[in-house]
């Protein structure tokens, strides 16, 4: 158990190594000049390429990579030996000369808005997807089921901006249950906050309840068929013992697997809600970065949203393990 | 080989199961299946009955209907199975669970997809005690380890501790039958319980069925398409085919005086030590029926080779029914009795008339069930 942990996390390593470089080559390959985003309004060519020079835009991008992936463990002047040189603190994920603030700050100020919608709606859809999936399989064929069937395949084919509208035109602005505040933090006002996340954890909820709610019917209608579950009951348990012992064990490991995949992959950022609910998120910050052409931003936000996936993407394989003793890593 | 009343096939303790008429069937999209049809027999405590036939001859089927593992929603059940008396079909989903397991018991085919792959052996076998039992959960756990014990696994303070993916196919089938017998069950039903093991496996596991049976009287149900188990192992067979019985007999009955053209068959598809080598095996024929559009008059008649001996295409358009040639022998077939023991006797060979078993796969070769006779 150890080694293969070991192996994967070297692998993870790899991995990530191998991520920074793409993320960084790509985004230094467009035709965005990193330069002339320095000086704004105040760009002649010479401040552009004195500011070439000074950031260290004119080497080779090897070595541009180098500076900047040093800059993530030991920190980075800008600048350096300059009367305008500054600090940016460990981990360096760049400096946004937009926004005037380090790419790390933008990313930790965010990430909290992100991580409470992503929370709640995790929470949310696999609460409801889930029951809702094993009563559909133990209903199965049955109106319950139907039902579920069908409910969840329109929530399923409703694109989440749209269930967002929706949401926003009737709760919001016709029928005016919830204001306009957007993000109160908890601490400010529980309530407002509460108003300011509903809405977003329904919408996101509702098109992941909706995936979760066959997956999970499926995995159960599968396993409720196995010959370990014929095992259970001539064994003379009860049904109740059989559906929630044996049939729910088996049934809901692979849904675990989804689940911190998906769990990730929203703590990366959801672009569109964030922008529907007005949610100053990391999908937020990501629109943002790309309409003012943003680079070192991009750049930043790109990669800790693959990192979140690589990292989530190991946990779920371990946890795997210790669930399902099968699995025993070769 | 005693002697038996009429109806039941024969042995002297009581009659522990009782199973008269029973018939299951699924409806279908395609139409109603009828696994199960008109199924009569019986098995006393201490004795063995063996169930034979195909895939799809219905003998699973009619051991999981005992068992009440049959969904009573999704299929239709008639008859009647009395568990010492008792009758299981008209029962209550919950009184024939709390005789699960606890009064009847059951092994199936195929030991590692029937153990829970998550739950250490410790953990399953406890369950089943605790199930019945009012003991603690470390009771529970001992029981299960002195079971595992007298089933013959190595070891078994370690073996408690290990998943199912750990042991070996053997190891496996032995801790479903310390399951099945973890509450001293009277009845065990055996669901092919070698047939996903090696032969010398196999013959450990017949091994151990017998000498649990002796050690507490159960009375044994096995189900199986392998002659040499039931040589071994059965007092009484049944021979199933197309979810019906067609020929029911001592096990001396089927083996030495067989009359039902699906048991020549039967006995004919398997190799013999007593014939030369150059003797072929004899496969039969076709296949078995589909339970949805049986045929009109006998079911086996589409793979019979003797139908034509039979005047006035009776086997064509009538049924025939399962009638007595002996008080403990009865056989479904159109065929003259005279005509049944000629043919016999021509196809299976033989030295005064007698039809040697087959090989087995446990120690008792040559005839069935030497002791005791």
């Amino acid at each position: 158990m150890g080694a293969y942990i070991a192996r994967r996390v070297i692998a993870m390593v790899l991995m990530l190594i191998a991520l920074s470089m793409i993320v960084f080559l790509i985004f230094n390959a467009l035709p965005a000049d990193p330069a002339r985003l320095t000086c704004g309004k105040a760009c002649t060519p010479q401040v552009i390429e004195a500011n070439r020079t000074r950031l260290g835009l004119d080497k080779p991008l090897y070595e541009q990579y180098a500076i900047f992936a040093k800059g993530i463990f030991a920190g980075r002047t800008y600048g350096e030996g300059t009367s305008v040189s500054f600090e940016c603190s460990v981990p360096c994920l760049g400096y946004s000369f937009r926004k005037g603030e380090e790419v790390s700050t933008l990313l930790w100020d965010r990430f909290p808005v992100t991580a409470q919608m992503a929370l709640g709606a995790f929470i949310l859809w696999i609460v409801f997807g889930v029951s809702v999936g094993i009563v559909a399989a133990l209903k199965r064929g049955k109106w319950q089921d139907r039902t579920i069937m069908g409910f969840s395949l329109i929530g399923y084919s409703f694109p989440s901006f749209f269930i967002g509208l929706l949401l926003v035109f009737f709760v919001q602005i016709k029928w005016g249950l919830i204001g306009f505040e957007g993000y109160v933090p908890i601490y400010e006002d529980p309530r407002l906050w509460f108003s300011g996340f509903i809405l977003p954890w329904i919408a996101l909820a509702l098109l992941y309840a909706a995936f979760y709610a066959r997956l999970t019917r499926n995995q159960m209608l599968e396993t409720m068929g196995e010959d370990y579950i014929r095992t259970a009951r001539a064994k003379g348990l009860r049904e109740r013992t059989v559906i929630a012992k044996h049939g729910l064990r088996a049934g809901l490991t692979p849904i675990v697997t989804a689940a911190g995949l998906d769990l990730a992959g929203l703590l990366g950022g959801a672009i569109i809600t964030e922008q529907i609910f007005a949610l100053p998120g990391i999908g937020r910050l990501a629109i943002e970065s790309v309409v003012d052409a943003d680079l070192p931003v991009i750049t930043g936000t790109v990669l800790v949203a693959a990192a979140l996936v690589i990292v989530a993407n190991l946990v779920v394989d371990i946890l795997y393990a210790v669930i399902d003793p099968r699995v025993r890593l070769a | 080989m005693s002697i038996g009343g009429t109806g039941d096939t024969g042995g002297t303790g009581e009659v522990f199961l009782d199973v008269k008429d029973l018939k299951v069937e699924f409806p279908t999209e395609d139409g109603v299946v009828s696994a199960v049809d008109g199924v009569t027999f019986s098995v006393r405590k201490g004795k063995t009955l063996a169930i034979v036939g195909e895939s799809g001859s219905g003998k699973s089927v009619t051991s999981q209907a005992v068992m009440g593992l049959i969904n009573r929603k999704t299929a239709k059940l008639s008859g009647e199975v009395r568990l010492d008396g008792e009758e299981l079909l008209t029962a209550t989903t919950e009184q024939v669970r709390s005789l699960r397991g606890k009064r009847m018991a059951m092994i199936f085919q195929d030991p590692l997809s029937s153990l829970h792959p998550f739950y250490t052996i410790g953990k399953q076998l406890a369950e089943a005690v605790l199930v019945h039992q009012h003991v603690s959960k470390r009771a529970a756990m001992d029981q299960a380890r002195t079971m595992l014990d007298r089933v013959g696994i190595p070891n078994p303070e370690r073996r408690i501790k290990d998943y199912p993916h750990n042991l070996s196919g053997g190891m496996r089938q032995r801790v479903m039958i310390a399951m099945a017998l973890l509450n001293d069950p009277e009845l065990l039903i055996a669901d092919e319980p070698t047939t996903a093991l090696d032969v010398t496996v196999q013959a450990q596991i017949l091994n151990l069925l017998r000498d649990l049976q002796k050690e507490f009287g159960t009375a044994i149900v096995l189900i199986t398409h392998d002659l040499g188990v039931v040589a071994d192992m059965a007092d009484d067979v049944v021979v199933m085919y197309g979810g019906r019985i067609v020929e029911r007999g001592g096990i001396d009955d089927i083996y030495y005086a067989p009359e039902m053209p699906y048991t020549w068959g039967l006995l004919g598809s398997v190799p013999r030590m007593d014939v030369g080598r150059g003797a072929r095996l004899e496969p039969i024929p076709g296949q078995p029926p589909s339970l949805i559009r049986l045929p009109k008059g006998c079911v086996f008649r589409p793979r019979c080779p003797y139908h034509e001996l039979v005047p006035g295409n009776r086997c064509d358009v009538e049924r025939p029914d399962l009638l007595p040639v002996t008080p403990d022998h009865a056989v479904r077939c159109h065929l003259e009795p005279a005509q049944r023991k000629e043919i016999a006797i021509e196809r299976l060979g033989a030295h005064s008339g007698q039809v040697a078993a087959p090989i087995s796969t446990g120690q008792g070769t040559g005839s069935p069930r030497q002791e005791g006779r």
